[in-house]
């Protein structure tokens, strides 16, 4: 009786056909993200049996090294959603860490305030990038190059030299060891081992289910939909179509420094050519996860999936061991060329429906 | 009075007067920095001087930018693929030729193959944009992303040095021209696409597409060829100037050769007044866009600046050029121009 109930409110046939629609219908390509990822991990596990692969701690590495990715990225979701673009995210990510580095060594600043004071300078700069973006009319490619160009030339201002971070409390977030109570393994020496993660993994997957929710159940959210699917209709419907996109170059600035903290917790310093690059990675990881450029559709699960996948093909490059680190990139690249492809041929098979 | 203000409406009318002032400004602060600047000398029988270096310099850009104004005007949509095709190029290039004494393989052979292979990239671009219907930024995402790396595995992650001293003929000087040899390949290439574009229905055609792509199929254009032709161009131009690149340093380093250009090449179409969303388009624009920012590099080196530091100053320079051709702004302006020209005729009768 339930089931009938449940069937008849999505107008489906039956459990199985309602889920297999919701496989091939719009979630289709996220479908095919988490599938990729979990044959390829499982492949890893057969693969590099003798190595540990199944260990649990490799796989909360691919998160822990990820983290300031995963927050970059879905910042970068919500930015192809509404059929922008993002690519100063590196370059902001260095400035970022820059800053932190210079407020905390030279200006001895307290790590907290340093962090709120960066905050404040990737909600600026992602308002700067809206303001243009929406109420000039500028396309977001030509305007985030100039942030790109700015963010960069920004981080080479304040210092040229290499900055190592020492201050205490901001070194204590970054090493605080956060043990899962599950999944131990016992090491050579005989003494349990519990896999641990660092706060900056709760921040990612905190990241990732706000913003999941805010798209999907927020009257904010589902406008960003519409907008990134025809601005003419939205507009017509009565959204602010200007305001929704600079708000969501807001969201982006703040969670693309927000990503730059996790980053910079990771790697302790900071330098000019840091995190370069990383913009084509957020994006590499977007459309992986199912969002294309195109804008009006996709879903931050999706994105954090594309960047596990990333970070799966990495470790395979690491444990394969003879492989060089351009091995990566490469395959990164075919992947993406196969879901870009995937992408275009659903496109082109749906307007031949219509 | 009134002839001059009509001058000057006909002057800044002109599609290309801002592209032209910004370049003027660019060279009146090198002017006012360094007295010297238009001086030129000859030295070793070629000529030196900032000149002479900004117009050698830029050419590959020059080169970059041409294959990009004709992918944005097509496509609306930009190529970030070129500077890692020129290192593929470049790499190929110095990898068929060896480090030896004496080339491997005949050099002009070499070149050939060098253009073939960034042809090719091109179609991998061209294919996915026109045939499979990819944006053009995630469509040559791919190559950007993968290009740097099947240049490091040509190159085997060394940095490969070419001895023969003729293989620095192409970026540098032939003996006994005092002229450096880009400036010529540039000029070349542009007077060339220029021809090719003004006496064949080419041009023509690829703005139609540019502005709208279903009406020109429907007058019966290929319009899908046209893209994918852009597109192969372009991968041609990213090779050209990739193997100046190597040329002029006589090695190869395939994490920095061309790095960033993509960046430099868009920037030169949009300073030269060109749309990025597609149409119209002006090759003339974009040469001067490339020679500005050549300019705006050297004069940051002369006035001492470090090299890392540029991005800021070009970040000012692009917001500053965005802001004025953005269309609300642009809206705004004419507004002012028509408020104008309604006032003028009440003050004549008074």
């Amino acid at each position: 009786m339930e089931i009938y109930k449940t069937s008849l409110r999505s107008g489906g046939p039956n459990v199985i056909g309602q889920i297999k629609d919701k496989i091939l219908g719009r979630n289709f390509l996220l479908f095919v993200t988490i599938v990729m990822f979990v044959v390829m991990y499982l492949a890893g596990l057969i693969v590099f049996k003798d190595k540990n692969f199944g260990n649990m701690q490799v796989f909360l590495n691919l998160l822990i090294s990820n983290a300031g990715l995963i927050i970059v990225a879905v910042g970068m979701t919500m930015v192809l959603i509404i059929a922008g673009i993002d690519i100063s995210v590196g370059s902001v990510i260095a400035a970022t860490c820059m800053m932190l580095a210079a407020l905390m060594e030279y200006a001895k600043v307290d790590a907290l305030l340093a962090i709120g004071i960066v905050l404040l300078f990737g909600l600026v700069f992602g308002a700067a990038q809206g303001f243009f973006i929406a109420y000039l009319k500028v396309q977001p490619f030509i305007v985030t190059l100039a942030g790109m160009f700015f963010a960069r030339g920004l981080t080479a201002v304040i210092s040229l030299k290499m900055i190592t971070i020492t201050n205490e409390t901001f070194l204590k977030i970054a090493q605080f060891k956060m043990y899962l109570p599950i999944g131990a393994t016992v090491n050579k020496k005989g003494v349990m081992v519990y896999p641990y993660i660092y706060p900056t993994v709760i921040l990612a997957l905190m990241v990732v289910a706000l913003v999941f929710i805010m798209l999907k159940y927020t009257k904010f959210g589902r406008s960003v939909y519409a907008v990134g699917g025809s601005e003419q209709s939205a507009m017509l419907m009565g959204l602010n179509v200007k305001r929704t996109k600079f708000i969501v170059y807001i969201i982006n600035g703040l969670l693309t420094t927000l990503g730059g903290i996790a980053f910079c917790l990771n790697t302790t310093g900071a330098f000019v050519e840091l995190a370069r690059g990383f913009e084509m990675d957020a994006i590499a990881a977007t459309v992986i996860g199912g969002t294309p450029l195109t804008g009006g559709v996709g879903n931050v699960c999706g994105t954090l999936f594309g960047v596990l996948t990333k970070a799966t093909i990495e470790t395979f490059v690491s444990f394969q061991g003879n492989l060089s680190s351009w091995w990566s990139k490469i395959i990164i690249a075919t992947l993406l060329a196969f879901f870009i492809v995937l992408q275009s041929l659903l496109t082109m098979k749906k307007q031949k429906e219509l | 009075m009134k002839k001059m203000r009509l001058l000057i409406k006909r002057v800044s009318s002109y599609s290309l007067f801002l592209p032209i002032l910004c370049l003027l400004l660019v060279l009146l602060v090198n002017l006012i920095q360094t007295p010297t600047f238009f001086k030129i000398t000859v030295q070793n029988g070629v000529f030196y001087g900032f000149t002479i270096d900004i117009i050698n310099r830029s050419s590959g850009l020059i080169i970059m930018a041409l294959g990009m104004t004709l992918v944005a005007a097509s496509s609306g949509g930009a190529d970030i693929s070129v500077g890692a095709v020129s290192a593929v190029a470049g790499a190929l290039c110095v990898a068929t030729l060896g480090t030896g004494e004496v080339y491997q393989m005949p050099y002009v052979l070499s070149l050939l193959f060098a253009l073939l292979v960034g042809m090719a990239c091109g179609t991998v671009n061209g294919f996915l944009v026109a045939y499979m219907r990819v944006q053009p930024m995630v469509a040559t995402l791919i190559l950007f992303t993968a290009g740097r790396g099947i240049a490091q595995l040509i190159t085997g992650s060394f940095i490969l040095y070419v001895k023969p001293e003729q293989f620095t003929y192409l970026g540098r000087f032939i003996p006994g021209v005092p002229i450096p040899t880009p400036c010529f390949l540039a000029a070349f290439l542009v007077i060339l696409t220029l021809l090719i574009l003004r006496y064949s229905a080419l041009g023509m055609y690829i703005q139609s597409v540019g502005i709208n792509r279903r009406a020109s199929r429907l007058v019966g254009l290929n319009t899908r060829r046209i893209m994918f032709l852009t597109y192969v161009f372009s991968g041609l131009c990213a090779a050209c100037a990739g193997l100046i690149s190597v040329s002029r340093t006589a090695s190869i380093d395939a994490n920095n050769v061309g790095l960033y250009t993509e960046l430099d090449a868009i920037l030169a179409v949009a300073i030269g007044g060109n749309s990025l969303t597609g149409g119209k388009f002006s090759l003339a624009g974009s040469v001067i866009g490339a020679i500005t920012i050549q300019s705006l590099t050297t004069t940051l080196y002369a006035m001492h600046v470090a090299p890392d530091q540029f991005p800021l100053f070009k970040a000012i320079v692009v917001i500053i050029i965005i802001s004025i051709q953005s269309p609300v702004v642009r809206k705004w302006f004419q507004t002012l121009k028509t408020k104008a020209s309604y006032d003028e005729p009440v003050k004549e009768a008074n």
